[in-house]
């Protein structure tokens, strides 16, 4: 049940992606270039996903675990430190240049185009590339 | 219109999957740990995953211009990128929709940094990528 749950949360996750126009690198940078033809998309979909995501992040607050599991797995880290920082600058670098984020880059990867799977396949190897050095290493 | 539209159907994915399921959704943590196996926590992942690539081949048929890409950038631009996202979203622990997304959400102050740095980040890269490239 968790299983299908989560297939259909993929799901409409990608058909709210390809509603807003995310899904188009164009609109992103769009947003990112702040150009006098300035896209503000990309707020307006933070805003209406923060607004319903808001109310039931707070229904989770009072439940005593979700509907399906044991518990909620919230992030467990707080701490504001170089690697967060370091982390998001790189994201922030490669997404910029490319104008994808790792959501619309798999749902991309259903049109075949090489734009997509270029981006999608070097994202796996490097987080990959990151796995394995950061068991090694840190 | 249709950009809060399709956000509140974000956050609606979002939110199915936490209040059934437990789960954040983000998407780089979720890919990440089906590339390093987690007893237990495998299967709804890659589920998640199957989900968002079928929701692509649903726009593909029904609306396939909104995933067409245009513009100037290169092979190498997507290779670059897609590393530097992948890299990126492992070692920050989250992409648009963890800390943008869910994250800002659950007002938490480590989302809200990350979020600001990887806009700040984007924009300066985007401006750089347009020298590079010419405008879009």
């Amino acid at each position: 049940m968790k299983t299908i749950v989560a297939f259909f949360s993929g799901l409409i996750f990608a058909l709210g992606l390809g509603l807003s126009g995310m899904t188009r690198p164009q609109v992103v940078k769009g947003f990112l270039d702040l150009g006098p033809q300035w896209n503000w998309s990309l707020l307006g979909v933070m805003a209406g996903a923060i607004g319903v995501h808001g109310i039931a992040f707070r229904w989770s607050r009072r439940a005593p675990s979700p509907i399906l599991g044991p518990r909620f797995d919230f992030p467990t880290k707080s701490v504001i430190d170089g690697r967060l920082f370091l982390g998001a600058m790189l994201f922030g670098i490669g997404w910029g240049w490319t104008g994808i984020c790792p959501g619309p880059g798999l749902v991309g990867v259903a049109s075949g185009q090489q734009e997509f799977l270029l981006f999608v396949g070097a994202m796996i190897i490097g987080m990959k590339v990151f796995q394995l050095f950061s068991r090694r290493f840190l | 219109m249709d950009a809060v539209a399709g956000g509140a159907l974000i956050g609606l994915a979002a939110s199915l999957l936490l209040v059934a399921n437990g789960k954040i959704a983000g998407v780089s943590g979720i890919l990440g740990g089906t590339l390093s196996a987690q007893r237990g926590e495998f299967w709804w992942r890659l589920s998640f995953l199957t989900g968002l690539i079928f929701g692509g081949f649903i726009l593909q048929v029904f609306a396939p211009e909104v995933l067409r890409v245009a513009g100037p950038a290169l092979p190498w631009d997507y290779i670059a990128g897609g590393l530097l996202v992948g890299i990126g979203t492992l070692l920050g622990n989250g992409c648009t929709s963890g800390h943008g997304v869910c994250g800002i959400s659950r007002f938490s102050p480590r989302s809200l940094v990350a979020t600001c740095t990887f806009i700040a980040f984007g924009v300066v890269s985007s401006k750089i990528f347009d020298w590079f490239h010419g405008p879009l």
